[in-house]
C-alpha cells in the first residue's frame, strides 16, 4: 500500500543525494578535494529559485534550473580558482579549508535572505498527483526523479561521448598519464569543478519542490552526500547511482516501518553502510591502484 | 580573582582543551581526523547528566512535560553513581573501540574515516532530538542543583568544581604527553606516515589506532561530563556536527602536532568565540570562517608550528606533505 | 630436505591481466637468491603475494610448512618473513635509532610499548653496526641519503630476525660505492638468514649472486647459476637488444 509511495519519496530523495553526490565524488577523485562547501551550493540553488519567483512567477522552478546550474558552477569556479586548487591532493585540509568557507557562505545567506525559511512556490502543474494501484504519487516527487536520471544521462554521455568528458576520466584514473599524453588537466580541474557544483545547484532547485529553503539547507544533505561516495567508490558514476538510491530508499523506509523513525533512520544508515564496508572497503566500485601510504 | 561569570566560561573552556588533548593525539599523532568527537562528548555528558538528574529521587523535569509518568528502564542503572560515573568512559570508549576496530581493519582511513565520523554525529544528534521523552530533545538535560555533594548554585563549591576541572586537564595533558613519548606514540605517529610499512613491520595498525582512537574518545566523555555541572545544560546543539568541528578547530589553530598548542588552541578559540559572539554575534560565523581558512592556507601545522614551518622556509627544503 | 618457502602453481590475475602464471618456486633455508627479469615480469608481485599484500588467484604459498593463505600481513610477518620495498619508506620523523628500535619492538606487548625507550638493546646495537649507521643514529631517518634509507630499511628487517628477507630492488638509483657496500651488506645478512633478492643490475649480479632465477611475463624462464643463466638461450632472447643494464 504505502509501500509504492514510500519506494518514490525515498527515490526523490536519493535522487537529490545523487545529484549533490556528483560533484562530490568527480572533485574527490579526480582532485583529492574534499569540498564541505558544496553543501552551500545546494543552498545557493535552492535560493536562485526563491529569488526568480518574483519574476518568474509559479514558473520558477523550471526557468531556475539551467541558473542555478550557472550560479552553482560559478561559485564553484571561483572558489577552485581562489583557493581550492592550492591544495589538490590534501582531502583532509581541503575538509577544513571548505568548511570554513562554507560557514561564511551560510551567514552570508543569513545576512541577504534572513534566516527565517522561505518558500518557494511549485508550479502549478507539479501539484497533484497521479493514482498508482490506489495509492497517489506526488508529481512533485516524480519530476525530481526524472530530473536526475536526465543529469545522469547528460553526465555519462558527456565523459564518454565527447572529448572533454574523456579527458576527464583521463585525469581521474591518472593524472600524470594524462598530463605527458598533453591533456590540460588544470581545464579539465575547472570543468569538473563547474560541472560538478552546477549539479549541486539543480540539487538545491530539487529541493524547493519538497521542503522550504533555508541558511543551513545543504548541511542537512551534504553528509548523506557523503555517504553516498563512500559507498559507491571513488569517482565512480555508477556507484553513486545505486548508493544514492539503495540509501534514499532505505532511509525512507525505515523512517516509515520504524514509531518515531526519522529518529532512527540515520543511525541505521550509518550501521548499515558500516557493514557494507566489511564487504567492499573502497566502496562498491574501485579504481585499482597498487599504492603504498 | 575572576568574577563567578568569567570562571563559568573558563570552566566550559577547560572541558574542551580536555578535548583538544585527546584530539591532538588521535589527529595530529595518529592521523586520524576525527568529526565526531561531538558523540564521545555527548555520551559522557548524557551519562552524567541522567545522573545527576536523578540525584534528588524524582522524575526529571522534562519527562514529565512529555507526559512520561515513570522512569524509563534505561534510567534506572543511572541513579547509581558509580556505574553513571563508569558510564562516562566505558560508553565513549566503546563506541569508539567498536568504530575503529571496524573501519580501521577494513582500512578505511583519511578522508573516508573523517567522513563516516561526521556521519555518526550528524545520526547521533538526530536520535537524541527524537527520542524526546528519553533525552530531552532538542533543549536536552538542564536544571542541575547537586554535583555529587556539590551546591551548583554555590560559588564556593563551583570553585571546587573548577579546580577538579583544571586537575584533570593537567592529568589528561601529562598522561598523554606521557603516551605521546612512548613508544606507543612512535608506533602511532609511523602509522600516520606510512600504515602498510608499519604493517610489515609487524604491527596491527588496526589495533594501535584503535587504541589512541578510544583514549581521545574517552577524554571527549569525561569533559561531557564535567561540562553538565559546570555549564547546567547540554543538548544536542552541544555535539552536533558543527559542535564537533569547533572541538577540531582550537586544535587547528594552536598546532595539531602539538600537544600543548592543542590545549592553548582550545582556549584561545573558544575566548575568542565568547568575546566575538557577545560584541558581534553575526559577525562570529565570518569570523570563524576566515579563521579555519586563514590556518590552512598560511598555517597548517598551526601556531605551535610557526616556528617549524620558518625553519623549513629557510632551508627552502619543501618537503612533500604527508597525506594522513 | 624441507624447503623454506614453497610456491606452487601460482596463478596472479589483475581485472583479467595475468600477471603471474603457473609458478612453481622453492627456497631452501640459509640461500641468498636472485630474482632477475625484465619490467612487468611479475618479481614484485611474486614478493606481495608471499607477503599477504596481494591475493593469488589461485596457488599455494608454504613458509615453513606453513600456509599462509589468507593470513593478515602482520601475522605473516610474526611468522618470519620480512620485506623491503621497491621505494624505500622509513619513518623521518623518527631517529635511526627510533626506526630500529621500533622494528625490533613488533613481539612486544602493548604494555611494554607504553614505556620510553632507554638505551640501545644489543640487537640493535648490533644492526646498527652492521648498516654503518652509527653515527647518525640520532638524527631523524629523513636527513639520511637514498642509499642510507636503504641500509636503514635493511637494518629494520635484521633486528626482526625474520627467517627469511625478502629485498625488492636494493640497489635501484644507488651509486657504484654504494651498490658494493649494500653487496657487502646483503652477503653478511645472507650468512645467518635467508635472502630473496629482486635485482636486474647485470653487474652487481655476477659480483654477489650464486644462484639466479629468471622470471618472464609472469611465468619461471629459467634458474641456475650467473653462468648458467647468462649462457641461456631463452634469457639472452628476453633481454635482447637491451644493454647490460636490464
Ligand atoms: N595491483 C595491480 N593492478 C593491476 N596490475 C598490476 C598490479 N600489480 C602489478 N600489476 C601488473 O602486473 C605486472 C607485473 O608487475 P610487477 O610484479 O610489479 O613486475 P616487476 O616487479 O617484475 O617489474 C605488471 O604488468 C603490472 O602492471
Ligand atoms: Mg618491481
Amino acid at each position: 500500500m504505502g509501500t509504492l509511495n514510500q519506494l518514490v519519496i525515498g527515490a526523490s530523495i536519493g535522487a537529490v543525494l545523487l545529484l549533490a553526490a556528483l560533484g562530490l565524488t568527480f572533485t574527490f577523485g579526480q582532485m583529492g578535494v574534499i569540498n564541505m562547501a558544496h553543501g552551500e551550493f545546494i543552498m545557493a540553488g535552492a535560493y536562485t529559485a526563491y529569488v526568480l519567483q518574483p519574476l518568474a512567477g509559479d514558473q520558477a522552478v523550471i526557468v531556475a534550473l539551467p541558473v542555478a546550474f550557472a550560479v552553482g558552477g560559478v561559485l564553484g569556479l571561483i572558489l577552485e580558482r581562489l583557493i581550492i586548487r592550492r591544495f589538490y591532493g590534501r582531502p583532509l585540509d581541503t575538509l577544513l579549508l571548505t568548511f570554513g568557507i562554507s560557514l561564511i557562505l551560510q551567514q552570508a545567506a543569513r545576512d541577504i535572505f534572513g534566516a527565517p525559511n522561505v518558500q518557494v512556490d511549485a508550479p502549478g502543474w507539479l501539484t497533484g498527483g497521479v493514482d498508482l494501484a490506489g495509492v497517489r504519487i506526488a508529481y512533485n516527487r516524480l519530476f525530481i526523479l526524472v530530473l536526475a536520471i536526465g543529469c545522469v544521462v547528460a553526465i555519462s554521455l558527456y565523459l564518454s561521448k565527447l572529448r572533454q568528458g574523456r579527458r576527464m576520466r583521463a585525469v581521474m584514473q591518472n593524472r600524470q598519464l594524462a598530463a605527458v599524453s598533453g591533456v590540460a588537466t588544470g581545464r579539465v580541474d575547472q570543468a569538473t569543478f563547474f560541472i560538478g557544483s552546477g549539479l549541486a545547484g539543480v540539487a538545491g532547485v530539487a529541493l524547493t519542490l519538497i521542503g522550504p529553503v533555508g541558511p543551513t539547507l545543504g548541511t542537512a544533505y551534504i553528509v548523506d552526500a557523503f555517504l553516498v561516495v563512500v559507498a559507491g567508490g571513488l569517482g565512480q558514476l555508477k556507484g553513486a547511482v545505486i548508493a544514492a538510491f539503495v540509501l534514499g530508499v532505505l532511509n525512507s523506509f525505515v523512517e516509515f516501518w520504524t514509531a518515531n523513525g526519522a529518529s532512527f533512520a540515520k543511525v541505521v544508515v550509518f550501521a548499515v553502510i558500516i557493514a557494507f564496508l566489511q564487504f567492499r572497503p573502497q566502496g562498491m566500485f574501485v579504481l585499482k591502484s597498487r599504492a603504498l601510504t | 580573582m575572576l568574577s563567578p561569570f568569567r570562571l563559568d566560561l573558563l570552566g566550559k573552556y577547560l572541558c574542551y582543551a580536555i578535548v583538544a588533548v585527546g584530539i591532538s593525539l588521535a589527529w595530529g599523532r595518529g592521523g586520524m581526523l576525527t568529526l565526531g568527537q561531538g558523540v564521545f562528548f555527548g555520551l559522557g555528558g548524557y551519562a552524567m547528566g541522567m545522573h545527576l538528574k536523578l540525584q534528588d529521587g524524582e522524575l526529571p523535569d522534562f519527562m514529565s512535560w512529555s507526559g512520561v509518568e515513570e522512569l524509563p528502564l534505561l534510567w534506572k542503572p543511572f541513579a547509581n553513581p558509580v556505574f553513571a560515573l563508569a558510564m562516562v568512559i566505558v560508553l565513549p570508549v566503546l563506541v569508539a573501540t567498536l568504530l575503529g576496530l571496524l573501519v580501521f581493519r577494513q582500512r578505511v582511513r583519511g578522508a573516508y574515516f573523517a567522513v563516516l565520523s561526521q556521519a555518526l554525529a550528524a545520526a547521533f544528534v538526530i536520535l537524541l532530538i527524537g527520542q524526546q521523552g528519553l533525552t530531552g530533545g532538542t533543549n536536552g538535560l538542564t536544571n542541575f542543583q547537586y554535583f555529587f555533594g556539590l551546591d551548583l548554585y554555590e560559588d564556593a563549591d563551583r570553585r571546587i568544581l573548577y579546580l577538579v576541572t583544571a586537575l584533570i586537564l593537567g592529568a589528561s595533558y601529562l598522561s598523554v604527553r606521557q603516551l605521546v613519548r612512548s613508544r606507543y606514540g612512535q608506533l602511532l605517529v609511523a602509522i600516520r606516515d606510512g600504515e602498510d610499512r608499519v604493517r610489515f613491520l609487524g604491527y596491527d595498525p588496526a589495533l594501535v589506532k584503535t587504541v589512541a582512537f578510544a583514549v581521545s574518545a574517552g577524554l571527549a566523555g569525561i569533559a561531557g561530563a564535567l561540562f553538565v555541572p559546570l555549564v547546567g545544560l547540554l543538548s544536542p546543539a552541544n555535539l552536533g556536527i558543527v559542535a564537533s568541528l569547533e572541538l577540531l578547530v582550537g586544535v587547528a589553530i594552536g598546532g595539531r602536532y602539538s600537544l600543548a598548542g592543542a590545549v592553548a588552541g582550545a582556549l584561545l578559540f573558544n575566548y575568542a568565540k565568547t568575546i566575538f559572539s557577545e560584541q558581534w554575534p553575526d559577525g562570529w560565523l565570518y569570523v570563524q570562517g576566515a579563521l579555519f581558512v586563514a590556518v590552512m592556507v598560511w598555517a597548517p601545522r598551526g601556531l605551535a608550528g610557526l616556528s617549524h614551518q620558518f625553519r623549513d622556509a629557510l632551508s627552502s627544503r619543501r618537503k612533500v606533505e604527508v597525506q594522513a | 630436505m624441507s624447503a623454506l618457502l614453497e610456491v606452487r602453481g601460482l596463478n596472479v590475475v589483475f581485472s583479467g591481466f595475468h600477471a603471474i602464471t603457473d609458478l612453481d618456486f622453492t627456497l631452501q633455508a640459509g640461500e641468498l637468491r636472485f630474482l632477475i627479469g625484465p619490467n612487468g615480469a611479475g618479481k614484485t608481485t611474486l614478493i606481495d603475494v608471499i607477503t599477504g599484500l596481494t591475493k593469488p588467484a589461485s596457488g599455494s604459498v608454504r613458509f615453513a610448512g606453513e600456509d599462509l593463505a589468507g593470513k593478515r600481513e602482520y601475522k605473516i610477518v610474526r611468522a618470519g618473513v620480512g620485506r623491503t620495498f621497491q621505494t624505500s619508506v622509513v619513518f623521518d620523523e623518527l631517529s635511526v635509532l627510533d626506526n630500529l628500535d621500533l622494528a625490533a619492538g613488533f613481539r612486544r606487548r602493548m604494555t611494554g610499548l607504553l614505556r620510553r625507550r632507554h638505551g640501545i638493546s644489543d640487537d640493535v646495537a648490533s644492526a646498527l653496526d652492521t648498516i654503518g649507521l652509527g653515527d647518525l643514529a640520532d638524527r631523524p631517518a629523513g636527513v639520511l641519503s637514498h642509499g642510507q634509507r636503504q641500509w636503514l630499511e635493511i637494518g629494520m628487517l635484521v633486528v626482526q630476525r625474520p627467517r627469511l628477507l625478502l629485498l625488492d630492488e636494493p640497489v635501484a638509483g644507488m651509486s657504484r660505492d654504494e651498490r658494493d657496500r649494500t653487496g657487502e651488506l646483503m652477503q653478511s645478512v645472507a650468512k645467518d638468514h635467508t635472502v630473496l633478492v629482486v635485482e636486474h643490475d647485470m653487474a652487481f649480479l655476477r659480483r654477489f649472486a650464486s644462484t639466479v632465477t629468471v622470471l618472464h611475463e609472469g611465468r619461471l624462464l629459467c634458474e641456475g647459476t650467473v653462468a648458467e643463466v647468462q649462457a641461456d638461450p631463452r634469457v639472452q632472447e628476453v633481454y635482447l637488444g637491451r644493454k647490460e643494464r636490464v
